[in-house]
């Protein structure tokens, strides 16, 4: 290429993601706290209230046991994180959550739905490995149907696809509460303990087919943020640039519905929870990077999942009720965040 | 150059563009002007491949623009539109670098870097590079916009009303610097205009459309013309000869 010398090339210009010294060091002693905090929640939840004295044998066998709400944690914020950083991104809609296309109305049918055909009987139903991989892959199933119908139509517009899944959700949150009415006052509190997030829910065996479901999921969603970063400027700027937009919109889709489904089935609705970790994570990391979002945003939902754990159980004794607190505090923490720089 | 071949796309049983056959030269500013609804913008964008088409063949420097590959397509042609999704957190330097995507594939180099501040500097907007893009005003917003597609260092340009928004001097700057892009940097610029006295005085080429045709393409002393003007916008106009060319008066 033949440019006539217009003005020199200053060294030091950067297009990088993090342009200047201080929104670098911003960042990274940022992320740096938030691993300081992870850690510490981390471990406060293994070792606070032990009764055992530190390191011994029975110290080790109650922090085991503990030590599978952490790995809860650690699944349910990997997901709620990545799947709402991605959806927003290729939706260009900074206020929206892919709770709203339907999964955790789905999940409110299928286990009001199985209380009310086969009574109290119903919750131990769909509990078990197969069942689990039922309630994700009809999850999934009906949101590639739902995408693919909507995406590749001549209609093929997003704000629609947002449109039918909201009503879809609403109408499926509607058959719920419907059969809920009709349950009797002893299955509807049976039912009810299922129908908050909480991480209790959470069964072990599942781990070995939710785990590699995360890993892949969730590794294509983030191995591909360069290509986020370029949806995020819209349609017709990604086909600018050469990236096929309607393929890529709909792998994303794909992936986050298996994060969404994932943690839906594993602990229950959690309906605020990815929301604030994105938005959270946009404003703490100050960058458009997917690159640096993920991991911030990643460390957000945990920080805030083994928080509220960490203060229901050893300061509410409360531990069932995770969903409470966050969005409570997450909310007013959410609310303080927009006011002060006044922008998502 | 871009080549159509009786082009066309049915929209409803009323609305259709073309058939449109025509060619644009290589180099210069080509203007596409016209009437509301004429089909300017779907021109455009089916020549940018934004849209599809219907029948006929749309080739830009030999690449058939439906057969080729979007990728390559990415280096060969580039499309601005009037309204662009933007990202708060994003400076303008960061996106005129996405500019750079075809070429690097998101990993800039230094030379990647240089022809970023080239296409910053060449838009005068060097001392706004570290501004995130919500802190600017709409017309400083549509050059960054268009310094990111000249540092995707396309030959051919395709530009949709980036006049919007802009006021009288800023209009003016914007095309000084699309004219000089077009003869120091060879590039072949489509644009869209609204004002057919800009496509007059800036253009090399104009190409005037009614009703989803191409009814004349000339230079500008062949279309500057009462009838021809007149026949086309649908509404009385007079062409005045003035200090810096014709004038077209039609209030």
């Amino acid at each position: 290429m033949t440019y006539p010398a217009l003005g020199t090339h200053h060294a030091g210009r950067s297009a990088g993601p993090l342009p200047t010294k201080q929104v670098r060091k911003r960042y990274w002693i940022t992320l740096s706290i938030m691993i300081g905090l992870a850690l510490f929640f981390g471990i406060g939840l293994l070792a606070w209230d032990n009764p055992m004295p530190f390191g011994s044998d029975g110290f080790w066998i109650i922090a085991k046991l503990r030590a599978s709400n952490i790995l809860t944690m650690v699944i349910v914020a990997a997901c709620q994180a990545i799947a709402t950083v991605a959806f927003q991104t290729v939706t260009n809609n900074r206020i929206i959550t892919p709770s709203i296309m339907g999964f955790e109305a789905l999940y409110r049918v299928v286990q009001t739905g199985a209380v009310f055909v086969l009574g109290v009987a119903g919750v131990t139903f769909f509990t078990g490995v197969s069942q689990f991989v039922l309630q994700v892959a009809i999850m999934v199933g009906l949101s590639v149907a739902l995408y693919g119908w909507l995406l590749s139509g001549k209609l093929g517009n997003i704000q629609i696809m947002l449109l039918v899944g909201i009503i879809i959700g609403t109408g499926l949150g509607s058959i719920a509460t419907f059969m809920q009415r009709l349950l009797t006052p002893s299955e509807f509190d049976v039912l009810t303990a299922r129908l908050f997030g909480s991480m209790a829910n959470a069964d072990m065996s599942y781990m070995p087919v939710a785990i590699p479901l995360v890993l892949i999921a969730g590794g294509y969603l983030v191995l591909s943020s360069k290509k986020m970063n370029i949806l995020a400027l819209g349609k017709e700027t990604t086909i600018n640039l050469g990236i096929n937009h309607r393929r890529e919109v709909m792998k994303s889709l794909f992936f986050i519905s298996i994060l969404m489904a994932v943690t839906t089935a594993l602990v229950g609705p959690l309906t605020f929870l990815g929301f604030l970790v994105a938005t959270l994570a946009y404003q703490l990391a100050d960058t458009y990077d997917h690159r640096f979002i993920y991991p911030m945003s990643f460390l957000i939902g945990f920080v805030v999942l083994a928080g509220a754990y960490f203060i229901m159980k050893n300061v509410f004794y409360a531990e069932g009720v995770v969903g409470i607190i966050i969005e409570a505090v997450g909310g007013i923490t959410f609310l303080i965040f927009i006011l002060r720089k006044g922008r998502l | 150059m871009i080549t159509l071949n009786s082009v066309s796309k049915q929209y409803s049983s009323t609305v259709s563009i073309g058939p449109v056959s025509l060619e644009i030269p290589t180099g210069g500013i080509t203007a596409l002007v016209g009437p509301n609804g004429a089909g300017k913008s779907t021109m455009l964008t089916m020549v940018g491949r934004l849209l599809g088409i219907d029948q006929g063949s749309i080739e830009v420097s030999g690449y058939d623009v439906s057969k080729t590959n979007s990728k390559d397509l990415a280096k060969i042609v580039s499309i601005l539109r009037q309204e662009n999704h933007f990202v708060t957190r994003l400076t303008v330097r960061q996106l005129v670098g996405f500019g750079r995507y075809p070429h690097s594939k998101g990993r800039l180099t230094q030379a990647d870097e240089e022809i970023i501040s080239r296409s910053i500097d060449f838009l005068d907007l060097g001392e706004l590079e570290a501004r995130y893009l919500d802190e600017l005003s709409g017309g400083q917003r549509q050059r960054a916009y268009v310094a990111m597609v000249l540092a995707q260092d396309t030959d051919t340009v395709l530009l949709d009303e980036p006049l919007n928004n802009l006021d009288m001097k800023h209009s003016v700057v914007m095309m000084q610097h699309l004219q000089r892009a077009a003869r120091e940097l060879n590039r072949t610029i489509v644009i869209v205009l609204h004002d057919i006295n800009f496509a007059g005085h800036y253009a090399d080429y104009i190409c005037a459309m009614k009703q989803g045709k191409v009814v004349h393409f000339g230079t500008p002393a062949q279309i500057m013309q009462d009838e021809i003007l007149s026949e086309v916008f649908e509404t009385p106009v007079n062409v005045v000869p003035g200090p810096n060319g014709p004038l077209a008066v039609y209030y």
